[in-house]
């Protein structure tokens, strides 16, 4: 199966519009905003819904107890900021006042990874899957594009518990119908294959649909899964998969310590051992660059991903 | 002397009816720190009056019908976690939980932990606390929440001085007074003490009264260990609330008040007395409720 290019549209576009949907139909969902309400997309829930949009200007670990402080009295908040300042600027306000305390908070994180491009590594985090899966009850949701960040964030509204939803700065293709389902922790297999799975989140979803193509080509069926959600982890998925295939690659924008690659290990090493291929970032910092740049430079596009392939099935 | 540990009437209003009671709040903060040789008896006595009058004069609330949204009650915050027996104490003698379940402090498998949390469903707590710093934005999102619900109750949060060292209470102080949320009163246990010391040799705050006052609140200040002076110094702060401020109320208090050995010191912020310092303790507090 092959997914034509819908679109090109920013992921932080999708949480905008699904923002501003939740914002429609339910009365109680508020949005708390660092300074940064035009990055995140959220200047339309605040245009419509004034009195439910808190600005809290430059102070994340305020607008994090805000939120927490909403939760008593029945709001649902989402907190908009980059991913950098939404986790590990805030680590301990979300660690204590959020996910210990048990409260239904939906901290919504942009211009997350290496696709932030220009503005370098201060910003570029590429350890928050890790930070935030780590923490008791949250759950983790890592969007493959724009359609489907929108339905993400329809999906966190109606969830009861504190939630993490990781996004991106870019124009990025949109292959994944309007109204296509999304389930929390419900993997998607995009393709079907029996060589090698290749299971990935976020962006690089894209690009391991584009390498699967090439794997095609060579005469390598791969199969490839979109595991947008990290935690509750679709273990079963990826059992169901490996258990043919073999072997994995793993494929996200972020350190290879702590994501979605070690999540996955996790599951295999308990229950099925299996040869793993990590395509991620090689315990490092970014740069400044282009998102393509950047890309390329550590090792994450199409091409580094049929290596990867290639690697895997030599080991299973 | 009672029988039996009971419950004080949350309904308590004169000045010796609330005295009477702190000094049994006083004994069970002793007792809850001994029994488990561990915990902060320090602040949570010079606290003892005004969790007293907070739960027994000042809140608006009814224990028997608690829950997690505490609509149409005051509803109250402690930011400084680690004071948790004086708060334990006011809660089970104003009806939340059973008052025996105050020997369960710090203890395995119980609900009193040693910070107050909502992790183990313990009625009258509605946020975790004791990473400090962070207890004055809950107070300013629960003070949101009850204008965008309609609800005219009050939000009240209590903070230990030293924890004014952590910055996110300052950008709280200024979201607080920049945003107008004037259905929120905040407190401060001004003991000038804290783990290490005096808090004037730690990390001085300077002039406490002019800071608040500088970031847009309405100030007050009172006697923490008076209880006229308390109930009436927190009657003004609560007429002082719908006006377009936040209030702030600076309560000067003797950290380890009511036991002689533990005051003018910061030496019992957080130790456990021995079985002779708790019998000695005890016979300084009149035991008016009963011991659980």
């Amino acid at each position: 199966m092959t997914y034509p290019v819908l679109d090109q549209k920013d992921t932080r576009s999708g949480f905008g519009a699904g923002l501003l949907e939740v914002g429609r139909s339910n009365p109680d969902v508020v949005a708390l905003c660092a300074d940064l309400t035009g990055s995140l997309k959220m200047d339309a829930f605040e245009k419509e819904f004034p009195e439910r949009f808190f600005q809290v200007g430059i102070a994340e670990a305020n607008m994090m107890g805000i939120a927490a402080g909403l939760t008593i009295g029945g709001k649902i908040p989402f907190t908009g900021t980059f991913a950098n300042f939404s986790t590990g600027r805030v680590y301990d306000q979300v660690r204590q006042s959020i996910a210990y305390a048990g409260k239904n908070v939906k901290i919504c994180a942009s211009h997350a990874g290496l696709t932030l491009g220009e503005d370098g590594a201060t910003h570029q985090i590429l350890e928050d899957i890790g930070l935030m899966r780590m923490l008791p009850g949250m759950t983790v949701i890592v969007p493959a594009d724009h359609n489907q960040t929108r339905q993400a964030t329809l999906a966190i509204a109606a969830h009861q518990g504190p939630c993490y939803l990781r996004f991106g700065r870019p124009k990025w293709p949109v292959f994944i119908p309007a109204d296509s389902p999304f389930e929390i922790g419900k993997a998607q297999v995009l393709v079907e294959g029996s060589d090698v799975t290749m299971i990935a989140c976020g962006h690089l979803v894209w690009h391991t649909l584009q390498a699967a193509e090439q794997l095609a080509k060579e005469g390598v069926t791969a199969e490839v899964i979109n595991m947008h959600t990290i935690k509750p982890l679709d273990a079963e998925a990826i059992l169901r998969s490996v258990s043919r295939t073999g072997c994995v690659v793993t494929c996200e924008e972020h350190n290879r310590h702590g994501g979605l690659g070690d999540a996955v290990a996790q599951v295999l090493t308990a229950s099925r051992p299996a040869p793993q291929e990590f395509v991620a970032v090689n315990d490092s910092f970014g740069e400044s660059g282009t998102p393509d740049q950047l890309l390329k430079k550590y090792g994450l596009m199409p091409a580094d991903i049929v290596a990867a392939a290639h690697r895997a099935i030599a080991r299973a | 002397m009672p029988s039996s540990p009971v419950a004080a009437t949350s309904a308590a209003s004169s000045v010796g009816e609330l005295q009477r009671i702190a000094s049994q709040v006083r004994r069970d903060i002793v007792r809850q720190v001994h029994a488990c040789q561990s915990g902060h008896p320090g602040g949570s006595l010079g606290c003892a009056d005004f969790f007293t009058a907070l739960y027994f004069s000042i809140l608006r609330h009814d224990p028997a019908s608690w829950n997690m949204d505490g609509r149409d009650q005051d509803l109250f915050f402690l930011s400084n976690g680690h004071i948790s027996p004086v708060w334990y104490s006011v809660l089970a003698r104003s009806g939340y939980f059973p008052v025996s379940e105050l020997a369960t402090f710090r203890k395995i498998n119980g609900r009193l932990q040693g910070h107050p949390t909502t992790h183990e469903g313990l009625p009258g707590v509605r946020m975790a606390s004791g990473s400090l710093g962070q207890g004055l934005s809950v107070g300013i999102g629960a003070a949101l929440a009850k204008k965008l619900n309609g609800d005219d109750k009050l939000v009240y949060t209590l903070h230990g001085d030293g924890e004014l060292q952590e910055g996110q209470i300052w950008e709280a102080a200024m979201y607080a007074a920049g945003k107008k949320v004037d259905n929120l009163i905040s407190t401060i246990d001004c003991n000038g003490r804290q783990i290490d010391g005096d808090v004037d040799d730690v990390l001085p705050l300077g002039d406490l009264h002019a800071k608040w006052l500088a970031f847009g609140w309405d100030v007050l200040e009172t006697d923490g260990n008076d209880m006229e002076k308390l109930l009436t110094c927190m009657a003004e702060a609560k007429r002082r609330t719908g006006k377009g401020k936040p209030v702030m109320v600076l309560m000067c208090t003797e950290m380890g008040q009511g036991v002689d050995f533990m005051m003018h010191s910061h030496a019992w912020h957080g130790i456990a007395p021995n079985d002779a310092q708790l019998a000695s303790a005890l016979g300084q507090l009149e035991e008016t409720l009963g011991d659980y």
